[in-house]
């Protein structure tokens, strides 16, 4: 029993900092990791809202048909009972971060107010205008400085995670990162470490994700052993704004808030998702929405002249409507595409925008499906003392994730995460500051040669340049519409981008925050990555949720109602594939 | 402007003790590109328009949708977001500097650590009693909600404190961002409950009466957040308090 054990977090998003926030009210001492300060994490991105069952507009909904549509919309391949506890502790989140101060949008009666999303037909998404996330962010950002001020959290800001620290028998005794100032290169041991470092979208270069979203610590523990499953379940977002830097999201919301989609078709607007979908209508989860338009540019070929555009329109509601609801992507827009939204239709096409898959996790049920909270098997990867909270888990969404339940899922991960920790770290038998010292040497030294190797590449490949081809190849043939011969041709591509990049010319010896080595490191755990992804989507030869095969147009739950295990080997990922849990809910046709 | 190349001028500096430079480059049009796609087509083709290969530049950056405050810089001579800095309508050769008030580590990137713990000092956050399920939060006037949401769109990008003229490498004025959150936190119905902690803070050194009453941090915030409103409104606060703290009550 270990009184007042280490913990390390790496990643201040949503869930790490949810994670950090119930080890420190637990009085255990943490140690938080990140690439940027924490108040600029990708999180901040998330515009829509959250989902909770509050039903405050007399709709009839519960937590229980939340449950029920998020398993849907995921096309049965997520582990119900996790599920089924993030959605009954929404209302109570929700709660929370209001209890904290998010200015969430309010009723005429000063009562959170709701509204609809993807993939349902209830108002359940609590919002604050449309920087939802930024808002959630900053709550949790401020009460984490409040456990900084009193010095039970230490802030690690610019520093790169590099690898989790290995004992003999295999169990995660701390980690190695990087000053990206000093390039000084540490060891921190720690009795239980969290990996909370979001989603790998600029792995297809040109995402809606913020440009630390890499998944290079994901990629990192994954050649270290931990399991990455479901890899090939990338959800591709309907609505952004295609950029020369970036793809930047138009949120769901305004659909919700009643933005209709159309393409001119003889001389007058075609409400293609509409005339298929007239339950739902623009509404239809985000995979459905995407392929439709998808076929509407590139089969019908009517996208906005001739182009993969289609249009998101909110012309026909009252500006001030508008502004109350969406000020923050009526600003995006206007301020980088130049247009009035109030006025103008937008232009949009889909873009990468989430990882459904990531690093494997275990977690503890009773007989009924409750999650036994405090368990130390909640959010532990297959490496003991290896936690994963938020987008870099594979939990909670299946095949396909339903708009607002990514904030939600962040923070009931971070929830579940740190508790386990707590309890995982305070049953040791022997603390990390017991561990032989050559134990974080040995780890240490290894990542010292990686960059002293990184230093030393002069060739004559470009990394940047690299990624940008690593991006085409991923975006081209592993995205919304995906064919056996391309899925294994751009696997050949990354293997021959993996022998360019042993070609690379550094070009910046400098010692000092030095960013081409950082980028040139995690280029390589991308390719990695992208290999898992890949070859995911090669093997599994059916249709469900994100992952579309014309030529296995079908659900196949026979055969496929599996997760997929992929384990790092020299040779590349090798892929297990293990049973879902489907106790609550029984698998049947997804229709909207 | 109908040009074919968009001429960038850099400046550059290895590190915070070592001399700055300036490095020019020319890259070819491309529509609709902004600061940030610039700077990456450079790491794509590290040449100044001289043909000299060079490291490529240093810089700050995360979301690129103006909503995470990293990549400010003073672009033509103006602090903003890098990322929301469309091509088109800057005058060029387009001139990147770092900002000038906060330690520079190299190239593009400065350390804004003094805004975090700013933060820090005026106790920016709601003390809640736990993250158990103590039932809902106060109910929130709709129109209170709309102004508390104007001051908590605050990214720490730092825009306020680079026009500061009371603000400089040395002096301690924590600046407009940090006593604009004060606001905040005071607006709320439980952050109301220890305003008067977060007051004391402002009377402290580097707080309130360092204000020169410029006016300038409200036309540099890309948010539009009131700052001088702000300052105004916590000015009274801290004098309500002050009398209150001399006579009781």
């Amino acid at each position: 029993m270990i009184a007042r054990p280490k913990t390390i977090v790496v990643g201040g998003g949503l869930a790490g900092l949810m994670a950090v926030i119930k080890i420190a009210e637990a009085g255990v001492p943490c140690q938080v990791f990140s690439f940027v300060p924490v108040k600029r994490s990708h999180s901040v991105c998330a515009q829509g809202g959250i989902n909770a069952s509050v039903d405050t507009k007399g709709e009839g909904d519960s937590p229980q048909i939340h449950f029920y549509e998020t398993v849907k919309g995921g096309d049965f391949l997520a582990n119900q009972p996790l599920a089924k506890g993030m959605c009954e502790t929404a209302p109570g989140i929700v709660y929370l971060l209001d209890r904290m101060g998010v200015p969430f949008n309010r009723t005429p009666e000063g009562l959170l107010d709701f509204r609809g999303f993807g993939g349902t037909l209830y108002s359940r998404t609590a919002f604050a205008g449309a920087t939802t996330g930024q808002q959630l962010l900053y709550a949790l950002d401020e009460q984490v400085r409040r456990y900084e001020a009193e010095g039970l959290v230490e802030k690690f800001e610019y520093w790169e995670f590099l690898s989790a620290v290995k004992d003999g028998e295999g169990v995660c005794r701390g980690i190695v990162a990087q000053d990206l100032r000093t390039m000084e290169i540490r060891v921190f041991p720690a009795d239980a470490v969290c990996i909370a470092t979001g989603g790998p979208g600029v792995i297809f270069g040109k995402s809606t994700n913020s440009m630390v979203c890499t998944g290079s610590a994901a990629s990192a523990v994954y050649q270290q052993g931990a399991i990455y499953a479901n890899g090939e379940f990338i959800q591709v977002h309907p609505t952004a704004i295609p950029g020369e830097d970036k793809h930047r999201l138009m949120s769901e919301s305004a659909r919700a808030e009643g933005g209709r989609m159309w393409v001119p078709r003889d001389g007058k607007p075609w409400y293609f998702l509409e005339e298929k979908y007239p339950k739902y209508k623009n509404l239809v989860p985000r995979d459905i929405a995407t392929r439709e338009i998808y076929y509407v540019c590139r089969v019908l070929k009517l996208g906005v002249d001739g182009q993969d555009v289609v249009y998101l329109d909110l012309s026909h509601i009252p500006a001030e409507t508008l502004d109350r609801k969406l000020g923050g992507i009526l600003e995006i827009y206007e301020k980088f595409a130049g247009d009035d939204p109030r006025k103008i239709p937008m232009r949009v096409f889909p873009s990468v925008h989430y990882s459904m898959g990531g690093l494997w996790i275990d977690y503890e049920a009773d007989g009924s499906g409750n999650i036994a909270g405090g368990s130390p098997r909640n959010h532990q990867t297959n490496i003991p003392g290896l936690f994963a909270a938020g987008e870099v888990d594979y939990e909670y969404h299946g095949a396909n994730r339903l708009g607002a339940n990514s904030l939600l899922s962040c923070f009931y991960a971070g929830m579940l995460a740190g508790p386990a920790m707590v309890s995982y770290a305070k049953g040791l038998e022997k603390s990390c500051e017991a561990v032989e010292a050559s134990v974080f040497e040995a780890e240490r030294k290894r990542q010292e040669e990686t960059f002293a190797r990184i230093c030393a590449l002069q060739g004559s490949e470009n990394p940047f340049v690299l990624h940008k081809e690593l991006g085409e190849v991923m975006t081209d043939n592993v995205t919304v519409v995906r064919y056996n011969d391309k899925l294994q041709a751009a696997d050949n591509a990354l293997l021959a981008f993996m022998d360019r990049w042993k070609r690379i010319d550094i070009n910046d010896a400098a010692k000092w925050a030095n960013q081409a080595v950082s980028f040139t490191r995690q280029l390589w755990n991308m390719l990695e990555l992208a290999r898992v992804i890949t070859l995911g989507a090669l093997r599994r030869d059916e249709s469900r949720g994100s992952h579309y095969k014309p030529d296995f147009p079908d659900r196949n739950d026979a055969q496929w109602l599996k997760t997929t295990l992929a384990t790092w080997t020299p040779s590349g990922p090798e892929l297990r594939y293990a049973p879902v849990d489907i106790s609550l809910l029984k698998p049947e046709a997804r229709k909207y | 402007m109908a040009t074919n190349t968009i001429e960038m001028k850099i400046k550059r500096q290895d590190g915070p003790n070592a001399p700055s430079r300036w490095e020019e480059f020319s890259l070819p049009y491309k529509p609709k590109m902004n600061v940030i796609s610039v700077l990456m087509e450079i790491q794509r083709h590290p040449y100044t328009k001289q043909g000299v290969k060079t490291t490529s530049p240093v810089w700050d950056c995360n979301c690129l949708e103006e909503v995470c405050g990293a990549c400010s810089m003073i672009i033509n001579g103006r602090v903003r977001q890098a990322c929301s800095a469309l091509i088109d309508p800057l005058h060029q050769p387009i001139v990147l500097e770092p900002m000038t008030k906060f330690p520079l580590v190299r190239d593009l990137v400065v350390d804004r650590r003094r805004m975090f713990e700013a933060l820090k000092r005026v106790h920016a956050w709601i003390p809640i009693d736990g993250t158990y399920n103590l039932g809902p939060g106060p109910r929130v006037d709709p129109t209170v909600q709309g102004d508390a949401y104007s001051l908590a769109r605050c990214m720490t990008c730092g825009c306020c404190l680079e026009v500061c003229p009371q603000v400089t490498p040395t002096s301690k004025f924590i600046g407009a961002a940090a006593i604009a959150q004060v606001r905040l936190f005071n607006m709320h119905p439980t952050g109301k409950m220890h305003a008067r902690e977060r007051l004391e803070a402002l009377m402290d050194e580097g707080g309130l009466v360092d204000c020169g009453n410029a006016q300038n941090c409200v036309h540099a915030c890309p948010k539009e957040i009131p700052l001088t409103e702000s300052i105004a409104a916590m000015g009274r606060q801290t004098t309500v308090h002050v009398l209150k703290r001399l006579f009781g009550g």
